[in-house]
């Protein structure tokens, strides 16, 4: 028992236990933001950059979520790669880094790579690391879904949904890691843009994998309900309420994402994971469709497309399932879309629509109002739809 | 001259008691007792012969109940001690429960319901020897007919999620009686509706249809439009919602489902803030509810049992639940033939004290009253509100810079992405201040929320204590964020595990259900 309120008690904040944190930071992410250059890919971009004054913030980011961790937990041992990969954060930081990850640095996204390979072999199980959805990505390749990873938010597009809402968040979520008060993890979106397009302002962003986080489960979410007490059960209930939906004799386009995985288990089919797959009577009958086998698909009786909603963005159509095109749309008839998604997912656009994209304008103002979004078994949300026009991406991504 | 005393400081040096109290249970020994019951003399054991032989064969125990076996002035300190490690609505600033209308319940209904005259009352006596109560039963329904501008009112309700189903129950009734119960098989609801309104549409086993806030933050209206449709049963529907926002187009919302021949029924269990300003029939509602609990000032008495009370216009009255009291000028009477009522959704008439203590509660304040209650209600709000908004880090979600009625549901997004502390870890760290706050409830989709209803039963200074409370705890989020994210410290327990409380395998709220999931026992 603690007699006053400032001092702290030994628990549950005890000392971490076998747990190991890793971190590597892209020590270029986010250079082009504040020169306005909305993203920071490529060296001509980073040049430009740093010509305009730019100065690299990711480093800064990631000394700021140390700062947390060695708060909670003087003298924790992070495992880092080497130099402004990470070894410079930690040392900022007063953490005494291990560095695992040696190796030249090059400047390039290979960095990233590989130094998450080598924190992963090195017995890494929570992977810190700074940068935007760029550097999600490169994660994403080097260690897919084996170890847990959290962004600390530090690039100029944070779209995926791997990321904390801030430097101190990811911070104290490590550290909650590392004590054991987090302790499982789920699958989250990796999203990225192509930076190109925004620069002239057409945003493709589009779904690139997925990556384990951790996975908090507070005490705000389940009380006093039988509400679903995770966003992966919520996940679970949205898919649920599209199975019941599905008609015997009924062709179904499964599109990409981590809800129409779900459905894709409740049905008891395999899911590609970024692609469409034909499903019909709880059999796939073409897995990873392109537009032609979706016309096909169409053209062959009873038939509709299953989709969710792609990153904070809102898109349903036209990012990440472009398969899915104007063309299959209008095959499909009335009722093409079949849209399903969490509650949670809605609100966190902010009152914004959901967005369609088909290329055919014509087609997404018919696509346009209001649509049916499946939350769950017997319950759905009608939420607004409209076409990108006026749409702008926020790039301030800080 | 001052006194001798040192002044106390701004926050309480709050600590709340801690005894490490086992469960009754154990403290059991056995052939322990509170009372010995003297033995009946031979005399009249002989002329009643065996009690328990003459009782029905299916009401006869085979075992004695496992009761714990105790002495009086042991369950005495038992409970005491209990009541000291506990924040009950007696002992704390309760305005951090928001969307429960935690407010006064003035001790001297205690008194009332405690006569014997009610007491004693038996629900199965002859109607000519229970006038008294009937009559209250009568009064209060027409009190809250005129209350809500509802033609016809039923008590049966033991709670307020309770009454939701029970119009619900109604509008399935009604639909059915017209020939349309199989093609009316949507409910629309809004996403701050109080949740019970969604699982009693889904519980009756239709499909829900939600709406989200439009960009101003109140509900969309078009969404509204879209949704309708000859499928549509009804609207269900609370305002002002959880959010504390009164939607002002309420009366278009309703005018939109009656347009394709659906009900609409109004949630009033936030209806602190409106008594005596504007009724639910004004809108064109054909049903309502009440939480006395909430509004009416019946405790709330650890989740039940409540009491909640349905209002219906002259159309739907024939499905009230039954039987309803009835008046013929001379005598109070209950008249069970009605032949499409719902029947029954709770034994005998409703909880008597509670409608007996709402009763007390109305005839004490009166209509003048009720709107004094409403507008100090909305007053309290508005002042915590700035209170709380003048606290960095705290905001007010949706429908920004416009005042609300009776509660706010805030987040502390802000104050998290600064310094990683939960609104669950504030509120574990206000439980050191002395003062109990929740983060309330479904849809969980204000981040780091909480929600404050002050009611009109708190005073200035009390809302200020609790503010200054939050602005401290705030203050610590930032300058020692360990304090916060180690509360509670001065409390009877530290943390509990989650996983036991959430998992229904393992939970366990009685003795018994504690022994059969962790033991295997099958009393
Ligand atoms: C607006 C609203 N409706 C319905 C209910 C459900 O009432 P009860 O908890 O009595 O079931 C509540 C409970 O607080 C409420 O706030």
């Amino acid at each position: 028992m603690t007699p006053a309120p400032r001092t702290l008690p030994a628990s549950p904040l005890a000392a971490p236990g076998t747990r190991r944190l890793g971190l590597v930071v892209n020590p270029v992410a986010g250079i082009g933001g504040p020169a306005g250059l909305k993203g920071s890919d490529g060296a001509d971009v980073q040049a430009q950059a740093v010509a305009r004054g730019a100065t690299p913030r990711a480093t800064a980011r990631a000394v700021a979520a140390l700062r947390t961790v060695v708060r909670i937990f003087p003298g924790v041992e992070v495992f880092t790669a080497g130099g402004v990969l990470g070894a410079d954060a930690a040392a900022q930081a007063g953490l005494p880094g291990r560095v695992v990850a040696t190796g030249p640095v090059h400047g390039t996204a290979a960095d990233t790579v590989r130094a998450a390979r080598e924190l992963s072999a090195a017995g890494v199980d929570l992977l810190l690391f700074a940068g935007g959805d760029g550097t999600a990505r490169d994660i994403h390749d080097a260690v897919g879904e084996g170890i847990a990873v959290l962004g600390i938010p530090a690039g100029v597009k944070m779209y995926s949904a791997c990321f904390a809402v801030s430097p101190v968040v990811a911070g104290t979520l490590a550290a909650d890691w590392l004590a054991g008060r987090v302790d499982s993890a789920s699958s989250a979106d990796v999203l990225d843009i192509d930076e190109e397009a925004i620069r002239t302002g057409q945003a493709e962003p589009r779904l690139y994998g997925t990556v384990r986080i951790p996975r908090v489960q507070g005490r705000t979410q389940a009380r006093k309900t039988a509400a679903p007490a995770s966003a992966a059960a919520a996940v679970r209930r949205a898919a649920a309420g599209a199975s019941i939906l599905l008609r015997p004799g009924t062709r179904y386009l499964l599109g990409p994402g981590g809800t129409m995985r779900a459905l894709a288990e409740l049905i008891g089919v395999p899911k590609t994971p970024l692609g469409f797959d034909v499903v019909e009577d709880g059999h796939v009958l073409h897995a990873d469709a392109d537009e032609s086998a979706l016309l096909a698909a169409a053209a062959g009786g009873p038939c509709q497309a299953v989709v969710t909603v792609i990153g904070g963005q809102g898109f349903i159509l036209g990012r990440g399932n472009q398969q899915l095109s104007a063309r299959v749309l209008r095959a499909l008839g009335k009722d093409a879309l079949m849209v399903v998604a969490t509650d949670d997912k809605l609100t966190e656009l902010g009152g914004r629509p959901l967005l369609v994209d088909s290329g055919d304008p014509a087609l997404d103002h018919a696509l346009s109002g209001y649509t049916r979004v499946v939350t769950g078994p017997g319950t759905s949300t009608l939420y607004p739809v409209r076409a990108p026009e006026h749409h702008s991406i926020d790039t301030d991504g800080t | 001259m001052s006194l001798p005393i040192a002044p106390k400081p701004r926050l309480r040096r709050f600590h709340q008691a801690r005894w490490d109290e086992p469960i009754i249970f154990e403290l059991s020994t056995p052939g322990e007792r509170g009372v010995l019951v003297p033995r009946p003399e031979p005399k009249v054991r002989d002329a009643v012969g065996d009690v328990v032989a003459a009782l029905p064969e299916g009401v006869r125990r085979p075992t004695p109940p496992r009761l714990p076996e105790i002495a009086q002035m042991r369950v005495l300190r038992h409970y005491l001690r209990l009541s000291q490690q506990n924040l009950g609505a007696d002992l704390n600033i309760d305005v951090g429960q928001g969307t429960c209308t935690m407010k006064y319940s003035p001790k001297v209904n205690e008194a009332v319901i405690n006569t014997p005259k009610l007491a004693d009352l038996h629900p199965l006596q002859a109607e000519a020897s229970a006038q008294g109560v009937l009559e209250v039963f009568w009064q209060l329904e027409r009190m809250l007919a005129e209350i809500s501008g509802m033609d016809r009112v039923s008590l049966h309700s033991a709670a307020g999620s309770a009454a939701i189903w029970t119009n619900v129950a109604m509008i399935r009734a009604y639909h059915a009686a017209r020939g349309e119960g199989d093609q009316r098989t949507e409910v629309i609801t809004t996403i701050f509706s109080h949740p019970s309104n969604a699982a009693c549409a889904e519980m009756a086993g239709y499909d829900v249809i939600t709406i989200h806030p439009d960009a101003d933050g109140y509900p969309d209206i078009d969404a509204l439009k879209a949704a309708v449709s000859d499928r549509t049963a009804a609207l269900l529907i609370t305002n002002p919602e959880d959010t504390g926002i009164f939607n002002p187009r309420i009366r278009e919302f309703v005018d939109i489902v009656h347009g394709v021949g659906g009900l609409a029924a109004y949630d009033q269990a936030n209806a602190n803030g409106i008594l005596g300003i504007t009724q639910a029939r004004a809108a064109g509602f054909d049903l309502c509810h009440f939480n006395l609990h909430k509004t009416f000032s019946t405790p709330h008495a650890c989740g039940g049992p409540a009491a909640g009370a349905s209002g219906v216009s002259a159309e739907l009255a024939p499905f009230l639940p039954g039987p309803l009291v009835e008046y013929d000028g001379d005598h109070f009477f209950l008249d069970h033939n009605r032949p499409q009522s719902i029947g029954k959704v709770a034994p005998f008439y409703g909880v008597t004290p509670n409608i007996v203590r709402a009763y007390a509660w109305i005839r004490a304040l009166g209509a003048e009253g009720l709107r004094a209650v409403a507008e100090t209600a909305v007053l309290n709000n508005n002042y915590l509100l700035k209170r709380v908004l003048d606290i960095p880090g705290a905001s007010a979600p949706y429908a920004s810079g416009r005042r609300r009625i009776e509660q706010v549901r805030y987040s502390w997004q802000e104050l998290h992405e600064q310094t990683g502390v939960t609104s669950e870890e504030i509120g574990l760290r206000v439980a050191d201040f002395g003062a109990h706050y929740w983060t309330s409830h479904h849809p969980h989709v204000v981040p780091q929320p909480f929600t404050l209803e002050p009611t009109e039963s708190y005073s200035k200074d009390e809302l200020d204590e609790y503010a200054d409370i939050l602005a401290e705890v705030a203050r610590e989020a930032r300058e020692t964020p360990d304090v916060v994210r180690t509360a509670p410290h001065n409390q009877t327990v530290h943390h509990t595990h989650h996983d036991d409380l959430d998992d229904p395998e393992r939970w366990a709220i009685t003795w018994r259900a504690y022994r059969r999931k962790h033991f295997g026992e099958h009393p």
